[in-house]
C-alpha cells in the first residue's frame, strides 16, 4: 500500500489526467486524446448490462489499439458524417477514487461522468461509470483500459458517434 | 395531409418512379401501416437459438407491441403478448430467462409459458368463469424458415413459404456457410434508435448508391475493398424477388476474384478448421463454391435484414421513431470464424459503429428533409430504362440502380390498397 502522502499526490495525478481526457473528448481533439492510451488499450462500451463478456457478446464499443486508431482516422477524415458537423460537448467527471495500485503496475480508477451533447438530431444527456486502468509510461500516466458503464445500456441508444 | 387515403387514392403517393413525402412523415399513415403491415403479414421475430431449452423465453417486439416468444415444455415455439389478460399489465419485465410461467405483479394472475391462465388470487371471486377465455393473447399464426420465426396478426392469407418466395433461397444461402447447416444468434443484440420513419431503414438496406459516399470515411482508412463493390464498374446487381424482399447479389463480384473467403476480406488458410470442417460436410468443390460467394445481402420485407455477417430487425415504434436491433450471426460448428463475425460486426454497427452511425444519420435527416414540401416527392427511378430478368424472372438491375426502392413501394401499395 502507499503512504498517505504517496497517496494523495498521485490521486492529484490521476484526477489532472481524467479532467485532461474529458476536455481533449469535449474538444475533439482527437489525435490528442488518442495520444493518451498505451500501446495495449482497450476501449470498452458494454451494451446491456455491465458485465457481459465482450469476447461472447455484442458491445457497443470493444476496440483494440488498432481499432481506437481506425477510429480516430475516420473521424479525422472529417468525412464522419454523424461528426459533420461536430457535436457540441460538454461533461461532467466526478467521485473520482483510486481502487488498487500493485507497485509497478497499473492504477485501477473509477469515476462517473455525466455528458451533455448537442447534435443535429437534438440533445442527449449522457451518464456513465467510468473504469480506468492508469499506467505510467516514460513519466507520464496513460489509459491502458477504459471501460464506460452506460446507465442506460440495456436501452435502444441514439448514436454515440463522439469520443465518450 | 392527416386522413388516411382510401384504397383507390394509394396509387396517388406511390407512383413507378416516385412516392410523397407524406408517406415517411404522416402519423395517419403510420398507423394505417400498422393495421394493414405489421399486424397482418408475416414479421420476423426471432429465432429458435434464442430459446434452446424447454421453458426459455426472450421478449421480442411486433412493431409497438411487446411479444414474448417462448418454448414451452413440449418443445413448441409460442409469441405471446405481454399484456395481462385482465387488466393489461406487463406480465414480463425482463428481456429473457427461463420460466415455466408468468405471473402478473399486479393481480397475481398467473400464465403458463404457453398462455394459458393457470390461476388467479382469490379465485372464489371468479365462480363460473372459464379460463381458457382469459389466455395471454397470442400472435395468430406462428412459422418457422430455417430457424427464423415469423409471426402473422392475420388468421388467413399467405403462407411463411408463399411469403418469402424466392427469397427463401436467400436464407437457404445463409445457413449453408454452416458445416450443420444452422444460424446461431446468440450474440445479443445492439439497439440503436434513430429520429426517423423505418422505411428509410428499410429502403437504405439494399441500396447500392449510397456506400461511396456515406461510408467513404471508412472505406478509405480502413483500406477497403469493399467500395468497389458499389462503384460504376462493379458487377453486382439490385434485385427485387417481389413481396417486399430484395437484395444486393455481390456474388458477381466475388466470383470474379475466384478466392475463397476473399468476401471476408479473409483466406481458407487463415482459417483452416472451418475449411476443414465445411470440406467434410459439403465435399472440396461444393464447400469452395460456397466459401466463394459468401453470404447474402438480403432485405425481408418488412423487418429482417441479413447483411452478410450480421442480421438487422426493424422495429417501428412511432411515424419519426425507429429501432434497428443488431447482432453477429453466428454459424453452428464453425467457432474460429465466429469470433471474427462478432468483432467485424462490433466494429461496422450499432450506435457508435464505423458504417452504421452515419447511415442513421442520414435517417434522421431524410426525415427531417422530407418535412419540407417541395419537392414533394422522393423520386426513385435511377436504374429504370435499364431494368433485365435474371434466369428465374426476377428484377435485377445495376448495384447502383433503384430497383430494390421500387420494389418494396409496389408491394406496400399492394398493402395498403387491400384493405
Amino acid at each position: 500500500m502507499l503512504s498517505r502522502e504517496s497517496s494523495a499526490t498521485l490521486m492529484s495525478a490521476v484526477t489532472a489526467f481524467i479532467y485532461k481526457e474529458a476536455r481533449l473528448q469535449d474538444e475533439h481533439q482527437y489525435e490528442a486524446w488518442e495520444a493518451l492510451w498505451t500501446d495495449d488499450g482497450i476501449y470498452w462500451v458494454p451494451a446491456n448490462g455491465d458485465d457481459i463478456d465482450p469476447e461472447k457478446e455484442m458491445s457497443i464499443i470493444y476496440d483494440n489499439r488498432s481499432r481506437i486508431s481506425l477510429r480516430i482516422r475516420q473521424l479525422l477524415t472529417g468525412k464522419r458524417h454523424t461528426q459533420t458537423p461536430q457535436s457540441r460537448l460538454r461533461r461532467l467527471v466526478s467521485n473520482i477514487e483510486l481502487l488498487d495500485q500493485q507497485p509497478g503496475g497499473d492504477i485501477s480508477v473509477a469515476s462517473n461522468s455525466m455528458v451533455f451533447e448537442s447534435s443535429l438530431r437534438d440533445d442527449t444527456i449522457w451518464a456513465a461509470r467510468n473504469e480506468y486502468r492508469l499506467r505510467y509510461v516514460d513519466g507520464e500516466l496513460r489509459m491502458a483500459y477504459k471501460k464506460v458503464i452506460l446507465v442506460n445500456n440495456e436501452k435502444a441508444l441514439f448514436t454515440l458517434s463522439f469520443l465518450i | 395531409m392527416n386522413l388516411v387515403p382510401r384504397a383507390s387514392q394509394w396509387g396517388e403517393l406511390i407512383r413507378p418512379d416516385r412516392v410523397h413525402g407524406s408517406l415517411y412523415s404522416d402519423p395517419a399513415i403510420f398507423e394505417a401501416e400498422l393495421q394493414n403491415i405489421w399486424y397482418r403479414t408475416w414479421v420476423y421475430v426471432g429465432h429458435e437459438s434464442e430459446v434452446p431449452n424447454a421453458n426459455d423465453y426472450v421478449v421480442k417486439s411486433i412493431g409497438p407491441q411487446s411479444v414474448i416468444m417462448t418454448r414451452d415444455e413440449q418443445g413448441k415455439v409460442n409469441l405471446l403478448l405481454n399484456r395481462c389478460s385482465h387488466r393489461g399489465n406487463q406480465v414480463c419485465s425482463y428481456d429473457k430467462g427461463n420460466a415455466r410461467s408468468f405471473t402478473c405483479p399486479f393481480h397475481s394472475w398467473t400464465f403458463a409459458n404457453d398462455g394459458r391462465l393457470v390461476g388467479y388470487a382469490f379465485p372464489d371471486g371468479y365462480e363460473g368463469q372459464d379460463k381458457s377465455k382469459l389466455a395471454l393473447g397470442r400472435v395468430t399464426r406462428v412459422q418457422s424458415y430455417r430457424g427464423f420465426v415469423f409471426g402473422s396478426f392475420a388468421a388467413e392469407g399467405p403462407t411463411l413459404e408463399e411469403h418469402l418466395g424466392g427469397a427463401a433461397e436467400t436464407i437457404d444461402r445463409l445457413v449453408r456457410f454452416s458445416p450443420e447447416g444452422e444460424v446461431e444468434v446468440t450474440a445479443g443484440f445492439l439497439k440503436h434508435r434513430v429520429k426517423a420513419n423505418w422505411k428509410f431503414i428499410l429502403e437504405n438496406e439494399c441500396d447500392g448508391y449510397h456506400p461511396a459516399f456515406v461510408h467513404s470515411s471508412i472505406f478509405g482508412v480502413a483500406d477497403s475493398a469493399i467500395g468497389k463493390l458499389y462503384g460504376g464498374a462493379s458487377t453486382a446487381v439490385t434485385r427485387d424477388y417481389g413481396n417486399g424482399h430484395t437484395e444486393i447479389d455481390l456474388r458477381p463480384e466475388f466470383r470474379k476474384r475466384d478466392a475463397p473467403m476473399s468476401w471476408f476480406g479473409t483466406t481458407e488458410e487463415r482459417l483452416p478448421d472451418y475449411t476443414a470442417r465445411m470440406k467434410a460436410a459439403y465435399g472440396d468443390q461444393k464447400a469452395r463454391e460456397i466459401m466463394i460467394d459468401g453470404t447474402p445481402h438480403v432485405m425481408i420485407f418488412p423487418n429482417l435484414f441479413i447483411a452478410e455477417i450480421q442480421m438487422f430487425v426493424i422495429q417501428p415504434l412511432a411515424v419519426d421513431d425507429s429501432v434497428q436491433h443488431v447482432t453477429a450471426l453466428q454459424f453452428k460448428g464453425a467457432p474460429d470464424i465466429n469470433r471474427r463475425l462478432r468483432q467485424q460486426t462490433m466494429g461496422s454497427v450499432g450506435p457508435a459503429g464505423l458504417l452504421l452511425a452515419d447511415d442513421s444519420e442520414m435517417y434522421e435527416r431524410c426525415h427531417r428533409g422530407v418535412l419540407a414540401r417541395n419537392p414533394e416527392w422522393i423520386f426513385l427511378g435511377r436504374g429504370e430504362k435499364r431494368e433485365r430478368q435474371d434466369d428465374l424472372g426476377f428484377k435485377i438491375g445495376h448495384v447502383t440502380d433503384e430497383i430494390p426502392s421500387r420494389g418494396i413501394w409496389r408491394h406496400y401499395r399492394s398493402l395498403m390498397e387491400a384493405v
